[in-house]
């Protein structure tokens, strides 16, 4: 919301200065976003007349003129072709800078003649796009004054930010209240703009116009009153500066002074060309598939939720948010009927809501005018139209009533400090909330102002209390603290978050949050996402994520182009499956995994194995009973096929899958080469059972030395290594404490697996017979799996 | 006896001259094996008188432990040329690049979130959560916004398409709805105390806004809770947070649905080296919105609003994180440039507490 430092002057009786008053605005929450003053740039240009103009004598299209610009003839050399002894003009001293080209004037001679300066154009002082010639102003413009002051330019626009709460500042006399409760002045009395005179309603002849209401939900009131016999032409000046100046177009009288109304006192109103009106106006519902051409160009379908204000033939307007082409006024329009209606907010913000029109009459309608003011909303409107346009007023119609509401709080003004934190005496609440508006009975009942709908309650009213007072004024005052340390707060899913997020870090990974939303080609050979957004910004932020996976992915693809060799970068975030958001950990290794070097030769990329490395690594982290892991296929279409697998505890529960990308998936994200990736499912870890307080069991280490023997078997194809391992390790539960492989090879389509076994000897060392029997068992469990010991 | 100088002198001479072990072992040999010089001396105690050996036999053994000594002197020195020679050939070059480890990162906002987290222990919040594909009720009604509230439709809510017979449900477009989520979850009879940070979203994508970042919600719902506690934590945890003392903290009322009153809560800066740091007041930047709990909100959250009331707040950890750190662009905080994630990121050790400070 824009206004101007005299436009607020006009309501409010203060001698506060500019910084205060901004100050003033943001303290009390109406926060200035900028102040600007147009009239700053143009303060070194004065009203100057040409007092003779004589030819240059070396040049044909100059001039030679002696301008008076307050201080006596100064010699100045123009090349305007309007430039002649008599204009008044704007004239340009040296030192002051041109602010269309930031040109800065000065003393020079033009073809041998001295210049002192410049008549300037409207294009030179960016207040238009002529520069045909230069500016001519009336006759008896006073020489010598500052330019932006003759012209009114000299008066800071200041914009606020209105929150949705304050309808009552979507008007400068709003705003003049609350600077007023503020201690800033004195809220002047309401006149007619450009006038001194109060509103009243202007008693026109004859019967009002011919006005009704069928939707009395979406419009509770209408008043209208017809003006005969106006000419409608520009705006006067200084209504027309104003309006420019907080970034309005003038129109024509009629248009601006609705829309000055608006700015002016937060009123929107409406004027039709009684000529283009067939019949009556009625506020009724759109009938579906309803059309209306717009001021703004455009044409709106309307549905049956919506009001329209119709006349016989057509609608004519969208209620309170936009009126229509057809029956808009011009300069050629001599009768015209105003409309001052109270609109209903909810139906204006879902009409306003549906067909994405924004409005400075839908932005005050859907807030919520004033209802207490539609009477006097006319009356001004009917009395600006006939001062700036002339005519003769008709009767006054009024059809439907406003729902002025009578909202009484029954208020303790104590609650400023138990709610609000800040003792305020109640007499100074008492006033604070006089100045608002409100009355204040002896036994604290509060009655609430037509124009604050928003007010609803009690909090309400410690609100304005201490907003007026001053927030800043609170003293803080500690929270309540139990005795002692303070108490561990993380739930155990938190903690895991927390372990693995550390953990990924310390092996190397780089965390990355990439968007939680994808394109439907991105989610696609993840089998595609179960959520997608209705009103996505791009089609390439549309799909909830159903892995981590393609935006580490597309992350990674970045990377390399930028030049990385290798990427290790991993995620926690959640996946948005149909049923849940699942906490999630991706991983994504690309590129090289070590670089060319001294030692090691060559570059090498990354291989399953080390997808599998960081899935059991970090779920060891997480907490998984990573011994008890079991390994399956089945990762899904976007592994590779034979170098995937997911880990799981038994059949079911999936902890994590792992392996190398599918080159199909991989291509799709624009990466060529070997990628290796990861993910975590969180959610499917197990909590830890059984954990009472930080007790850890007895250190036993065993007495004797542990044995270890090797045995290498020929095994069939497509026994799985884990399997073997797995009977071996299983031979003997009560002397077998590890099994690991250390040797593979493949000669001629056999398949040699060497494993190394330890044996831990309890209370006695083993005998060769012990160990003999052992070795039989672990043969004998090898071969149940068809290995064969190798002779 | 001459010849018994005569043959130390001689053996220890050629122990010295000794070049190598082969050559030493031929010298002991010469001296001290079976048919070695000073093995024969030895084998002639036997044929002497008492006197004789009394008098020979010391002598005899001090030469054969000079010359074993010597020997095993000389052995040792032998050995130890051989080593240094051994260990000369082996000789690297060690300015040779020794093999780096990939160097792993935390995000600075998982950081920021382990810091608040540990700040907020302190004063007793705990860290709670809730979806982010949010209903209507949770992220808008429950909050006083009701369809029609102009707030909501200043939200640039995301839609998702909705399901069979139910409502749209919303990307949720604030961290609020775990107010009303964590109000339920406590049952409407204990005081509570909490951070929700989190992923929201927002359809409005330009230099300082992404479609999806990062909030932290704060709220406290007890009795007897004011306009002053809300300013108390705040100072607390900005002060906790940017660790510094000359936090100032200018409140200005301002408008949320779900608070009531309500205030914007801006931290004063200074400028050094022409950048905005947090501390002083040479000028102000917003960082939080806050106020007291909407009667309604707390209502719908199952606490009877006549008995309990209480503060919520708001706050951007991505802004937070780059007050702090120094971040400009918001929009690489999601791109997963490698190169970004070392500069900004934070090294796995850097565990954010309260004896060692929360910043890293």
């Amino acid at each position: 919301m824009k206004f101007t430092l005299s436009w607020l002057h006009d309501h409010l009786d203060t001698s506060a200065s500019l910084d205060e008053i901004t100050d003033t605005l943001t303290r009390i929450g109406l926060e200035v976003e900028s102040v600007e003053n147009p009239g700053a740039k143009l303060a070194p240009f004065r009203v100057a007349k040409v007092l003779t103009a004589e030819r240059h004598p070396q040049a044909d299209k100059l001039q030679v003129l002696s301008v008076d610009a307050g201080e006596g003839p100064m010699q100045v050399v123009c090349g305007a072709p309007n430039a002649r002894a008599g204009l008044v003009g704007v004239f340009g001293m040296p030192g002051a800078t041109v602010p269309a080209n930031g040109m800065v004037l000065k003393v020079a001679e033009i073809r041998g003649v001295v210049s002192n300066g410049m008549m300037c154009s409207t294009r030179e002082l960016e207040l238009g796009d002529d520069h045909d010639g230069i500016i001519e102003l009336p006759a008896d413009a006073p020489v010598g004054t500052a330019y932006p002051d003759y012209t009114g330019l000299n008066d800071p626009v200041i914009d606020v930010a209105i929150t949705p709460n304050k309808q009552d500042c979507m008007g400068v006399r709003g705003i003049a209240r609350d600077l007023a409760a503020a201690g800033l002045g004195r809220l002047k009395p309401l006149v007619v703009p450009g006038s001194t005179v109060t509103p009243a309603p202007v008693a026109g002849e004859g019967a009002g116009p011919d006005i009704r209401i069928e939707d009395t939900v979406g419009c509770p009131a209408f008043y209208g009153q017809t003006v005969a016999g106006v000419s409608n032409g520009a705006a006067p000046e200084w209504m027309a500066r104003r309006l420019k100046a907080i970034g309005q177009k003038p129109i024509s009288a009629l248009v601006d002074i609705t829309n000055y109304v608006s700015f002016d006192l937060g009123r929107p109103l409406h004027v039709y060309d009684c000529a283009k009106l067939s019949g009556g106006l009625v506020a009724r519902k759109a009938t579906p598939g309803e059309q209306v051409l717009a001021l703004n160009g455009k044409t709106y379908t309307l549905d049956e939720s919506m009001t329209v204000i119709a006349d016989d033939a057509q609608a004519l307007g969208i209620a309170g948010i936009i009126g229509g082409e057809s029956s808009g006024c011009s300069d050629a329009t001599t009768d015209v009927l105003i409309e001052c209606a109270y609109f209903d907010p909810e139906t204006i913000a879902r009409t306003g809501q549906k067909l994405s029109v924004t409005s400075d009459a839908r932005q005050r309608f859907e807030r919520g005018v004033d209802p207490a003011f539609v009477e006097d909303g006319l009356a001004i409107a009917t009395a600006l139209v006939l001062d700036l346009c002339g005519g003769t007023p008709g009767g006054i119609t009024r059809a439907g009533e406003p729902p002025v509401p009578a909202t009484v709080i029954a208020y303790d003004p104590a609650r400023a400090e138990t709610l609000g934190g800040l003792a305020v005496a109640p007499e100074r609440q008492q006033a604070i909330l006089e100045s608002l508006g409100f009355t204040v009975s002896a036994d604290w009942h509060v009655g609430v102002p037509s124009w604050r709908r928003d007010v609803e309650g009690v909090p309400d009213l410690v609100e304005e209390v201490i907003r007026i007072e001053g927030i800043d004024h609170v003293p803080p005052v500690p929270l309540p603290r139990l005795p002692g340390v303070a108490t561990p707060t993380a739930t155990p899913e938190q903690k895991t978050e927390r372990r693995v997020r550390r953990a990924a870090a310390a092996r190397g990974l780089n965390e990355a949050v990439t968007w939680s939303f994808l394109s439907d080609a991105e989610a696609a050979p993840f089998g595609g996402g179960a959520w997608s957004l209705a009103n996505p910004i791009s089609e390439d932020l549309k799909v909830m994520r159903p892995s981590l996976l393609p935006g580490l992915l597309s992350a990674a693809a970045r990377n390399l182009k930028r030049g990385a060799d290798g990427v290790r970068l991993f995620e926690i975030g959640r996946r948005y499956l149909a049923d849940a958001e699942r906490p999630t950990l991706g991983v994504v290794l690309a590129g090289e995994k070590r670089a060319r070097g001294w030692q090691a030769g060559k570059a090498q990329g990354f291989d399953a194995f080390d997808a599998k490395a960081e899935a059991i690594t970090l779920l060891a982290a997480a907490g998984a009973p990573v011994e008890n892991l079991q390994i399956f296929g089945e990762a899904g279409a976007h592994w590779h096929p034979g170098q995937s697998g997911t880990l799981r505890l038994g059949p079911k529960t999936v902890l994590a899958a792992f392996g190398i990308v599918h080159p199909l998936t991989a291509r799709a994200f624009d990466l060529d080469g070997t990628v290796a990736a990861v993910e975590l499912y969180l959610d499917a870890i197990p909590a830890k059972r059984g954990a009472t307080g930080f007790m850890r069991p007895a250190y036993a280490p065993p007495a004797l030395q542990p044995v270890r023997r090797d045995f290498a078997f020929t095994v069939p194809a497509g026994l799985a290594a884990d399997a073997l391992v797995r009977a071996v390790k299983g031979a003997d539960k009560a002397t077998i404490t590890a099994a690991r492989l250390f040797d593979l090879f493949e000669r001629d389509g056999v398949r040699s697996i060497a494993i190394e076994v330890t044996l831990q000897p309890t209370d006695k060392s083993f005998t060769e017979d012990a160990l003999k029997a052992v070795a039989d068992k672990i043969v004998a469990a090898a071969a149940k799996q068809g290995a064969v010991l190798r002779g | 006896m001459a010849d018994l100088d005569h043959l130390q002198t001689d053996l220890t001479a050629r122990i010295a001259a000794a070049d190598s072990l082969d050559a030493l072992d031929a010298v002991r040999v010469a001296a001290l094996g079976k048919q070695g010089a000073v093995t024969a001396l030895l084998k002639t105690l036997g044929g002497m008188s008492p006197d004789e050996r009394q008098q020979q036999g010391p002598r005899i053994q001090a030469l054969r432990e000079t010359v074993t000594t010597a020997i095993a002197d000389r052995k040792a020195a032998l050995d130890r040329a051989e080593l240094d020679a051994k260990l000369a050939r082996e000789t690297l070059d060690m300015t040779l690049p020794a093999e780096a480890a990939p160097v792993g990162s935390i995000h600075p906002v998982s950081q920021v979130m382990d810091e608040l987290a540990e700040i907020f222990a302190d004063l007793g919040f705990a860290v709670a959560t809730g979806p982010e594909i949010e209903t209507q009720w949770y992220n808008f009604t429950a909050l006083n916004m009701p369809e029609t509230h102009p707030a909501r439709a200043m939200h640039d809510t995301f839609y998702l398409n909705a399901k069979d017979g139910e409502e749209a449900r919303v990307l949720r477009t604030h961290t609020s709805p775990v107010q009303i989520r964590a109000m339920q979850a406590a049952g409407g009879t204990k005081p509570v105390r909490i951070i929700a940070p989190g992923r929201t979203y927002r359809s409005d994508s330009d230099a300082t806004h992404t479609p999806m970042f990062h909030q932290v919600e704060g709220l406290v719902i007890d009795k007897g809770i004011t306009l002053g506690h809300l300013k108390w934590t705040l100072e607390t945890f900005l002060k906790a947070f940017f660790e510094r003392d000359d936090i100032v903290l200018r409140l200005r009322p301002s408008y949320f649905p779900f608070t009531e009153p309500s205030a914007e809560v801006d931290v004063g800066f200074s400028v050094v080296n022409g950048k905005r740091v947090i501390g002083g007041s040479d000028g102000w930047m917003e960082v939080l919105g806050s106020g007291m709990v909407h009667r309604s909100v707390i209502a719908a959250g199952g606490y009877d609003p006549d008995a309990w009331q209480g503060f919520a707040f708001g706050c951007g950890i991505d802004r937070l994180a780059m007050l702090k750190y120094g971040m400009d662009d918001l929009r690489a905080f999601f791109d997963g440039d490698a190169r970004w994630l070392k500069h900004y990121g934070f090294s796995a050790l850097d565990v954010p507490t309260l004896s060692g400070g929360v910043g890293a």
